[in-house]
């Protein structure tokens, strides 16, 4: 049996005897949502790019003066924003790989016949479920130094995860890692239950080894759907915010989004912050244009 | 068809009418989330009985206040009619046009006396000196020190003490002291520590906190009025003090590093700390019973002078302002006339506000009435506060991004910390035309 991939009008219905053909059905529904996206994000963002050639702040009446690329400049130049580069991309490493190596351990461990399966994974799925303030707010209770649980079950006595400038980063991303390793762990569930069973009985014929099963199988076929879930998890650390605001306030895990945010909404820089937002977006775009063609190359195969 | 329509204008009419005549009898103050709002919503409440006229105090939590605040006044929008706003805001809200200019109503009651001098000062006038005024000084406030009396009593500490120091255990008198205590009950094995000191540096505690240090060893943030910085904020005194606040840091419980009032209030009532600093206004936390199991044994004492018998501390506290974009501006201003009355002030200090009325301040009866007012009302004659000019917050991110690592992180000495300091400000005032 063939279906339509358009359900044709049926010419007894309200809508045909009002008139209305498939054309304008279509268009109902897609020109509201064009509209959409064109107010709410095409126009700001056009808006926000002419803001980063002036000296525009929101919290004065004074004219908007345009500077042409003085705001790019200085940001550039300026020695603490390079230090929120620094530490966003050693965030973005620590977090997102801690996320893959965790995610797809799971995933192997359960991509296999276990009793209660599916209530495991769910089970699993909860962090990813919670808001990231709250999860911020009870980590912050788990590493506290004095009560925290995390340092009365690793003996560590009064360790200072959050005070302590070299580990608050490390504490943040760990949180990430629990929060968002389920998800990298579902994709790759995804993936590695399409792997064809016969590679594997194929592969036990020839008396592959194990970890030759694994790099020649498994990982090249379910590499495409990882690599996605890491362009995610990139895109979403390169911009985390709530985590390590809520976590700790070291200058040392003063991320670029916490940086953009206090300079666009507490000092009112409103032209500036402008301008180290799309330098953020371009470094994202950058990023994942990247990882796209490595994704394209990846299927290739 | 047209009587339809007619009936509909006649019913949108009808809803805006009474919708304007509602909004006439109402106002919305916006202020932080912390007790004192919550004892100026049962004065308010007064204000509603007295003249029908319902008043909401709407708050939001301290992290959040600036920001809620001037999104609010850069929207141009309606939602507050009045706000109890941050001293350092006066800039930003007057040359911004968000603030309602109070001049004339502040000559017309004669407030600058009627107030209290450095509360007019800090919480009213912008720019310094000019008599110009945005705003009714509300909450009176400065930072001020609560420490265990059981602590400082207790003969064997007090012996142990005075064999190693050499003189007695008591409330500190100067900042040596203050350093010498800190050290004296700091003893992790116990879980017992020294002192509990503000760290936080996403706005103003920490700076509050080092402003304590800086203007009791006789240090300035700058010239006011010309806005040199170079010579002042790295003067020798200024990086003594910031030592010395370094040094504090040592003595704090662990994980101290990102504390504002909370955790410094936490420190007393969890029994962490033998000294908190903190603002007055949480000061009543500390002696209610179901709030501090130590509320008997708690003391207050006002901030210690430096080495050479300066003595000031940090300034809170918020003025009352009208919002410029306020639909209810003349209902706002009744409001305010209402507010500086005599008989108002009182009950707004015996409600648990600190008022800044002069007469109420100077009153016996207010100076007795808890452990801490008399500290409080020795300290706001001795007060000073952060920039107010409209980039304050720039100049606070700029301090906060060089002396936290210093004294947290341990990075680098006091004196290159604030060097840095006097160029990144000195370069700000250049950018904002206020230095050549």
């Amino acid at each position: 049996m063939t279906t339509d991939v358009i359900t044709r009008l049926d010419p007894q219905s309200h809508a045909a005897k009002r008139g209305l053909s498939d054309l304008s059905i279509r268009n109902l529904f897609i020109i509201p949502t064009i509209l959409f996206l064109i107010v709410f994000n095409i126009f700001p963002l056009l808006y926000s790019l002419y803001y980063s050639f002036t000296d525009f702040r929101a919290s004065t009446n004074a004219p908007a003066n345009f500077i042409g690329l003085q705001n790019y400049r200085e940001l550039l130049n300026d020695p603490f924003i390079w230090n929120n580069f620094v530490i966003t991309a050693k965030y973005v490493i620590v977090s997102v790989a801690g996320q893959v190596v965790v995610g797809f351990g799971v995933a192997l461990l359960l991509n296999r016949d276990i009793p209660y399966k599916g209530l495991i994974t769910t089970l699993l799925l909860l962090p990813m479920m919670l808001s990231m303030a709250v999860v911020g707010l009870f980590w912050k209770l788990l590493y506290d130094p004095s009560f925290g649980i995390i340092n009365y079950a690793l003996g560590l006595g009064t360790f200072e995860w959050l005070a302590n400038p070299d580990m608050a980063l490390y504490a943040v991303a760990i949180t990430d890692i629990w929060m968002w390793s389920p998800f990298v762990m579902l994709l790759s569930l995804a993936g590695l239950s399409a792997v064809p069973k016969h590679l594997y009985e194929a592969a036990a014929i020839d008396r592959a080894g194990s970890l030759y099963t694994f790099f020649r199988i498994t990982l090249p076929l379910v590499a495409p759907i990882l690599m996605i879930a890491i362009i995610f998890r990139t895109m979403e650390a390169f911009k985390t915010f709530d985590l390590a605001y809520i976590l700790t306030s070291q200058p040392t895990t003063e991320v670029l989004s916490i940086r953009l945010y206090k300079m666009a909404f507490q000092e009112w820089q409103t032209g500036r912050s402008c301008a180290l937002a799309y330098i953020m977006l371009i470094v994202v775009v950058a990023i994942t244009n990247i990882y796209v063609k490595y994704l394209n190359k990846v299927k290739e195969r | 068809m047209r009587r339809k329509i007619a009936g509909i204008v006649a019913g949108i009419g009808l809803t805006l009418a009474s919708g304007t005549s509602a909004l006439a009898q109402e106002l919305t103050i916006f202020w932080a989330e912390w007790d004192p709002a919550n004892y100026l919503q049962e004065l308010v409440n007064e204000y509603e009985a007295e003249t029908g006229v319902r008043v909401t105090v709407e708050t939001t939590p301290w992290s959040d206040f600036q920001t809620k605040a001037f999104t609010e006044f850069n929207a141009r929008g309606d939602a507050y009619d009045l706000v109890v706003g941050d001293s350092q805001w006066l800039g930003a809200g007057s040359t911004g046009g968000h603030y309602v200019d109070l001049t004339d109503f502040f000559k017309e009651h004669n407030l600058g006396e009627v107030m209290a001098p450095a509360t007019v000062k800090y919480y009213a006038e912008y720019p310094g000196n000019s008599g110009k005024y945005w705003a009714i000084p509300l909450e009176g406030d400065a930072v001020g020190w609560s420490y265990r009396t059981d602590w400082f009593e207790d003969p064997k500490e007090m012996e142990a003490f005075k064999a190693k120091y050499g003189y007695d255990l008591a409330p500190p008198k100067d900042w040596k002291q203050l350093r010498d205590i800190a050290e004296f009950f700091h003893r992790p094995d116990e879980k017992r520590y020294g002192v509990a000191i503000y760290t936080d540096n996403s706005y103003d505690a920490l700076v509050m906190g080092v402003e304590n240090a800086i203007f009791s060893f006789g240090g300035e943030l700058g010239n006011y009025e010309t806005y040199e910085v170079e010579g002042y904020i790295n003067s020798d005194k200024a990086v003594a003090a910031l030592e010395a606040y370094k040094e504090l840091y040592q003595f704090t419980p662990p994980g101290w590093a990102k504390t504002f009032f909370v955790e410094n209030n936490q420190a007393i009532t969890e029994g962490l700390a033998a000294m908190s600093m903190n603002y007055f206004a949480f000061f009543p936390a500390l002696l209610n019973e179901a709030t501090n199991p130590h509320a008997k044994n708690t003391g207050f004492f006002a901030n210690p002078a430096g080495p050479d018998g300066d003595q000031f501390a940090a300034l809170g506290g918020q003025g009352i302002s009208i919002v410029s974009y306020s639909q209810n501006k003349e209902e706002a201003m009744k409001f305010l006339e209402w507010f500086i009355r005599d008989d108002v002030q009182k009950r707004w200090a015996e409600l648990g506000g600190y008022t800044c009325h002069a007469k109420t301040l100077e009153s016996e009866e207010f100076r007795n009435a808890t452990p801490y007012n008399e500290a409080f009302y020795q300290t706001m004659f001795k007060v000073k506060d952060f920039w107010a000019v409209p980039e304050f917050a720039e100049l606070l991110q700029q301090i906060n991004q060089r002396i936290y690592p210093y004294i947290v992180g341990g990075e680098g000495t006091a004196k290159e910390a604030l060097d840095a300091l006097a160029v990144d400000w000195t370069e700000t005032f250049k950018k904002y035309d206020r230095l050549q």
